[in-house]
């Protein structure tokens, strides 16, 4: 065997036995690179995510409500900096990682794409889009690659917080007027197909499972984490009273899961591809974010740069 | 009665500049020249929208019947709102929401380092709580100012710009009004001219630390405080009350 062999060998070795990987461990290229791939896109949405619900920050209907929106996008900044901090550790920059958002290179979760047009829709992200991202989290908790694992320990713990909050959101609305009740069904009826879109394509249809469950970057198929969630949801639209819009939505006994309805395959691969309601819109933002905060950053380094020379010339 | 209308009064003007340059910041939620910077900038926007939260609750305590905070905050006119015209001031750019907050945090620090003696114990406690923000705030702002000022040529243009445009507003922080003098004078409210001293002190050292000049002085004095304000409140308050307007009482 070559020594490249031995350490591939040794490297799944470890894996299996659960151990994780470190930043500085041995590992092979496709591992660092789907890695550098996954982490990113995975800080990306969640700086990207931070658009369509920072669209209401400022028309929140109540100070307290306005303090728990701020508070959330404010999370998921703090999100997408541990996970552009947990991707560096693979020997790349958050400003490239950046750049290659920007140039389209680089993908976000396709939710992001879909614009919030009332209030309800920050009820309707919060319980079912943070809902859906948690079932995903949840299971890259006992990813292999420690930096990342324990990135996610963090974020699932407010994003199911997030969950709450939306869920409550949901509540109030649902059991407020009829027209606040119109406006929750609404925001559900909207954003019901794209979060069970998040899952990603059918099983047969996707590319990089095989190797992602070797490397236990995943440990559930895209058709099972989205079973989880059609379980997870049902029950909780029932309570609020407000209803799933998917006419084949029914319980299986045999099964013991609920059958669901196709997800519109022509829209998933048409947003993916860059053509959703907001891409441009989502991408606009951030560049123009970058672009006009770009004299900024250079005016904090060259002012760093100054105070450390005046520093060393007055050792 | 009469006391406690003046006391509402100040009240609202000290949530005012709270809730407006709270809102401010928060339209740039999101936006922010790079993620630790957005995230600070949120953190002061949100301690502005505890303060809000605290002036209101108690506005409305005494208001009695059926006010709350959030009527308080989303359901008065125009005229009615009585911040200083420098927090309504646009975000044209980082080196305008710099230098606001600035010129703010510092009168700010000041003003609240008074209110903490005040003779109502719940404004006392309420400044109390916000002095640790705000003295971080403006550990935030000065830092940023200097960095601005001392960093590159462009940063430096940027933030003169800024001050020249936005320094007239400082001279209505300290143009007593009415209210503000009797709430003086019950040892409740803060002395302004006492303030104005150490705040201008404060703010020249830093301007010039920054190596920025300070503009000639205007000698028109703004009034917002007096309900007189620029024509950008309008449409902070359009979004500010989009959906008490458009849903009267309803639960959220
Ligand atoms: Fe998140
Ligand atoms: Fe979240």
């Amino acid at each position: 065997m070559s020594p490249e062999i031995n350490l591939e060998k040794a490297f799944q070795d470890r894996i299996d036995k659960g151990e994780k990987i470190e930043p500085k461990d041995w590992m092979p290229e496709k591992y660092r690179k789907t890695h550098i791939r996954q982490i990113s896109q995975h800080a990306h949405s969640e700086v990207v995510g931070m658009l369509p619900e920072g669209n209401w920050i400022t028309r929140a209907p109540s100070l307290k409500r306005k303090c728990a929106l701020l508070a959330k996008v404010q999370d998921e900044a703090g999100h997408g900096l541990y996970l552009y901090s947990a991707a560096e550790t693979l020997g790349i920059s958050r400003d490239e990682m950046i750049e290659q958002l920007h140039s389209g290179k680089a993908k976000y979760s396709s939710i992001f794409n879909y614009p919030t047009l009332s209030w309800a829709d920050m009820g309707a992200i919060g319980w079912l889009v943070d809902g859906a991202a948690i079932i995903n989290q949840v299971m890259l908790t006992r990813t292999s690659f420690g930096p990342y694992a324990r990135a996610m320990v963090r974020i699932c713990k407010e994003e199911s917080f997030h969950q709450r909050q939306g869920y409550e959101i949901m509540m109030v609305l649902a059991s407020g007027t009829p027209e606040q009740k119109e406006m929750a069904q609404d925001a559900l009826n909207r954003f019901w197909w794209p979060s069970m879109m998040m899952f990603g394509p059918r099983d047969e249809e996707s590319t990089n499972s095989e190797l992602s469950m070797k490397w236990k970057i995943k440990r559930k198929s895209n058709d099972e984490l989205r079973q989880q969630f059609v379980d997870n949801s049902v029950p909780q639209a029932e309570y609020l009273g407000l209803t799933i819009p998917d006419p084949d939505l029914k319980w299986n006994e045999e099964r013991g899961h609920y059958d669901f309805g196709d997800i519109d395959w022509n829209e998933f691969w048409q947003v993916v591809k860059g053509d959703g309601p907001c891409n441009k819109e989502r991408m606009e933002a951030r560049q123009n974010a970058w672009d006009n905060g770009k004299w900024v950053r250079d005016a904090a380094m060259a002012y760093a740069e100054k105070q450390s020379k005046s520093k060393s010339i007055a050792v | 009665m009469e006391k406690n209308e003046n006391l509402i009064h100040y009240l609202l003007m000290l949530g005012d500049n709270s809730m407006i340059l709270g809102h401010r910041l928060s339209e740039l939620c999101g936006h922010g020249p790079n993620l630790e910077t957005d995230i600070a900038l949120t953190n002061i926007s949100l301690d502005f929208f505890g303060q809000v939260r605290s002036y209101f609750q108690y506005a409305a305590q005494l208001k009695g019947e059926d006010f709350n905070e959030d009527k308080i905050a989303f359901l008065r006119n125009e005229r009615q709102y009585y911040n200083a015209t420098l927090l309504e001031q646009e975000n044209n750019d980082f080196a305008y929401v710099i230098v606001r907050q600035f010129l703010f945090d510092a009168f700010h620090k000041e003003l609240l380092e008074q209110l903490m003696n005040s003779k109502d114990t719940t404004i006392a406690a309420i400044a109390t709580k916000s002095i640790k923000e705000c003295r971080y705030h403006l550990r935030f702002s000065s830092e940023w100012l200097k960095r601005l000022g001392n960093g590159t040529e462009e940063s430096h243009q940027k933030a003169q710009l800024a001050l020249n445009d936005l320094y007239v507003y400082c001279h209505e922080l300290f143009a007593e009004s009415e209210v503000e003098r009797k709430m003086k004078e019950s040892g409740i409210g803060a002395d302004l001219d006492a303030i104005k001293h150490n705040y201008l002190a404060i703010i020249h050292q830093l301007i010039a630390e920054a190596q920025l000049k300070i503009p000639e002085t205007i000698q028109r004095v703004a009034k917002g405080k007096l309900g007189f304000h620029s024509e950008k409140l309008g449409y902070i308050l359009t979004e500010l009350q989009y959906m008490q307007r458009a849903y009267p009482d309803m639960q959220w």
